[in-house]
């Protein structure tokens, strides 16, 4: 239930806003703690935490959201990217990436048959079959937390048995991606779209840390 | 194509240096890369875990010197006050669970005090990790939020490469400790390795960020602008080798320096520009005026907040201009207008560069007006003291007399720490060894061990607490062993003189829990077999003092100095350093 209240705030509270952190890291054992750790040691809680391969083989991506200032953010983000195994530390905004995250739900299969109601609903937020049983049918949805989150509140009255949803995973909208930067790491002298420096102005590129 | 494969490829190997390979265990590649990496000396600890490495160390012992110390927290002291005094790399050896454990004072220490070093830890076997082996604790994970970086090695053919990267991630950039555990098997497991390389690139990792010469310029123009320009310095230009550059561009710019006690001796105690000690019991002048400079350049420092004090009411009217190597740093406590990422050794002489030649006499008289009553109220008083009881200063300034301010100086934690700082002479750098940030009781008699192996040529004073010394008395016994001639000087107030002096001036004078008794520490000593004396009356203090310095070996004096002095001035947690106290 901790989960709506979440969704309902990416507004000010504080200047707090909702941010997602995209790491570009090694795959290296023990990495996850020393990130999830610069968060722990702030008592500030990780609100989705997601680590997937990268478009770069043997980089990985990690996802985090966190509901913080934009300067919190922002020494937490310099904090991650001191590590000797991250690369590249972004964080954005809502309104700066595409994310979505996927949702499974597990409803009695009476339930569904005999009320035309669940399978309206059903149509309407989007859902997709992915297991149908005698007793029970797995449902998907992909979408933002709202969606996620209102499908389950209207399959409340209609035994919704069980509820699980994933991580956030996000895409940066101003990105092109990392495989030239990864070029510019793996040379001895990089050059400066490694190492920026924010006190230069980049106008809105999303690649100014 | 093949043969024409094959010959390029041939080529290339002619033209390199012949691979030398050899076969033998883990620990012995460990060891020869160690050697390679130009290390000497070791401080450890031998165990269960790392008896293999302590094996292949027996046949190793004409190149490389192992102290053996007697606790492992006194072993990573030792290894810090030797990166400290040498600018090198710290080496310690420690084995599996409680010897690893022992470490983590250690090693939070030289995180936050950005100090090189690599410990090596054994292991249980690989197959028994998880299994709550005898032994076995999650060293990785304990030590994971104060080392720069740690590695756990389960097959040997990792060990050069992973040696390499922890000393390349030790050294450089911003320092910091490294820990490398290894499992028994991969220890003992034999192999053929190829010759040792230096690290000198990780893709992820960049020690020093890109300077930009823009920021340089904005730096040098608000520099240039600035009336009463005021300079704050710390570690960062020890720690970049940058003492000269850094002199250079003050002597150029003309602006007053003053330092945090991690900074301390960078320049020269009596230099003109120098003066004196930021925060909480640091300098009048220094922290009155750093709420009236107009534009303040911190030179690889941190803000801490025994510098700062209260942060919204910190030099709010000056312009920051922020020289430092780690990014992190910039703009972390205070906002810098103009942050000048990079290496100060690089970025200061691009800096100089740019400054106009100036003086700024009336500025910097203000510091000497200032300084002037210090000296009479606090100074003097301290340093020529009138009553019966000896004073912490007095003593200093005796040292300071006898050595001409040529020694090393190794520090405790507490009030004779302030008044170390406050009052000792250097006239060279890397010669105060303090816990700055962490402030580790106990720090003191082991690094000053270690200080007289990076500096043996040097005389090297260990000032210590009745208090902090009782937490790690356990290294006379290093001492005695291995010869190191450290002079131990113990300053005995019968209290736990810092937290005493907070409880009288903030807790209306209730001595909760400060009230310390101590042993003989001149039987102590003595029982170790060092030569020991104790001074109570100031009539025998200079003499007992010159015999401790002139003294072969290692020596202990204690000097039971005034149970209830306090350290002034003050800057009261929670207080703007314009506040700053005199009494």
């Amino acid at each position: 239930m901790s989960t709506q209240t979440i969704s309902g705030t990416s507004e000010n509270e504080h200047g707090k806003e909702e941010y997602t952190i995209t790491v570009y890291a090694e795959n290296r054992i023990g990495l996850l703690n020393r990130i999830a750790i610069i968060f722990s040691k702030r008592k500030i809680n990780i609100e989705s935490l997601n680590t997937s391969p990268s478009e770069i083989e043997g980089i990985h991506r990690f996802n985090i959201v966190i509901h913080e200032s934009a300067e919190v953010v922002r020494k937490l983000a310099r904090q991650i990217e001191k590590q000797v195994e991250v690369l590249k530390v972004y964080y954005n905004t809502n309104n700066e990436i595409i994310w979505q995250e996927l949702a499974l739900y597990k409803v009695s299969t009476d339930e569904i048959a005999e009320k035309v109601t669940v399978e309206r609903l059903l149509r309407q937020y989007g859902a997709s079959a992915v297991v149908i049983r005698k007793d029970y049918t797995v449902f998907a949805v992909t979408g933002h937390r709202e969606e996620t989150d209102a499908l389950v509140k209207a399959l409340e009255p209609f035994e919704l048995i069980e509820f699980v949803r994933s991580a956030r995973v996000a895409i940066i909208k101003d990105s092109a991606g990392f495989h030239e930067k990864l070029k510019e790491f793996e040379a001895m002298e990089p050059g400066e779209e490694v190492i920026e420096n924010e006190y230069l102005d980049k106008g809105d590129k999303i690649f100014t840390m | 194509m093949e043969t024409a494969q094959d010959l390029a490829v041939a080529g290339t190997e002619t033209r390199q240096e012949p691979a030398k390979t050899f076969t033998g265990s883990g620990s012995q590649a460990l060891l020869n890369g160690l050697i390679a990496e130009g290390v000497s000396t070791i401080f450890g600890y031998p165990g269960g875990a790392i008896m293999p490495i302590y094996d292949a160390l027996y046949d190793y012992s004409d190149r490389l010197e192992h102290i053996l110390v007697r606790h492992e927290q006194g072993g990573i002291h030792a290894a810090q006050g030797y990166a400290r005094t040498s600018g090198k790399v710290g080496v310690v050896f420690a084995t599996s669970g409680p010897g690893a454990t022992n470490l983590v004072t250690g090693l939070a220490d030289a995180q936050i005090d950005s100090t090189p070093l690599v410990c090596i830890t054994g292991q249980v076997f690989a197959h028994l990790l998880g299994t709550d082996a005898f032994q076995e604790t999650d060293v990785i994970n304990i030590t994971t939020p104060v080392t720069k970086w740690n590695y756990q090695v389960t097959d040997a053919k990792e060990i050069p490469e992973v040696l390499a990267k922890a000393f390349y991630i030790a050294k450089s950039g911003r320092p910091g400790p490294v820990l490398i555990d290894i499992t028994k098997n991969a220890q003992l497991q034999v192999e053929e390795f190829a010759a040792y390389r230096k690290c000198n690139h990780i893709r992820s990792y960049r020690p020093a960020p890109q300077i930009r010469q823009e920021f340089i310029a904005e730096a040098a123009a608000l520099i240039n602008a600035a009336k009463q320009p005021f300079v704050l310095f710390g570690q960062g230009v020890i720690l970049g080798k940058a003492e000269q550059e850094f002199k250079a561009f003050i002597e150029k710019s003309g602006i007053p320096a003053a330092w945090t006690i991690m900074g301390e001796s960078a320049i020269p105690t009596d230099h003109p520009l120098n003066v004196g000690m930021l925060g909480m019991h640091g300098n009048y002048g220094p922290n009155v005026l750093t709420n009236e400079c107009d534009v303040l350049i911190a030179i690889g420092m941190r803000f801490d907040d025994r510098v700062t004090g209260r942060l919204d009411k910190y030099a709010k009217q000056a312009k920051i201009v922020h020289l430092d190597i780690d990014p992190a740093e910039i703009d972390k406590n205070v906002k810098a207008d103009v942050g000048v990422w990079g290496d100060c050794k690089a970025t200061l002489p691009l800096l100089t560069a740019l400054v106009e030649a100036r003086s700024h006499d009336a500025w910097l008289e203000r510091f000497r007006s200032y300084n002037k009553e210090e000296q009479d109220q606090v100074i003097t008083p301290e340093l020529y003291p009138q009553g019966k009881e000896m004073t912490m200063g007095e003593v200093l300034r005796n040292i300071n007399e006898i050595t001409g301010g040529d020694a090393v100086i190794v520090t405790d934690v507490g009030q004779h720490q302030m008044v170390a700082c406050r009052y000792a002479k250097f006239n060279q750098s890397r010669s105060n060894v303090t816990s700055g940030g962490l402030g580790t009781m106990g720090f003191g008699l082991p690094a000053a061990i270690g200080a007289k192996y990076g500096a043996p040529d040097r005389t090297v004073i260990a000032i210590i607490g009745d208090g902090g010394f009782q937490m790690t008395p356990q290294e006379l016994g290093t001492i005695m062993q291995f010869g190191a001639a450290v002079k131990i000087l113990i300053l005995n107030n019968r209290f736990l003189g810092m937290v005493r002096q907070w409880q009288q001036l903030f807790h209306d004078k209730r001595y909760s829990f400060v009230n310390i008794t101590s042993p003989d520490f001149v039987a102590l000593a003595k029982s170790y077999y060092i030569e020991a004396n104790r001074v109570e009356e100031r009539t025998n203090l200079r003499a007992a003092l010159e015999t401790m310095i002139n003294h072969e070996g290692s020596y202990l004096l204690e000097v039971m100095v005034g149970k209830e002095n306090n350290v002034f001035p003050m800057v009261p947690q929670g207080c703007s350093v314009s506040e700053i106290r005199l009494k």
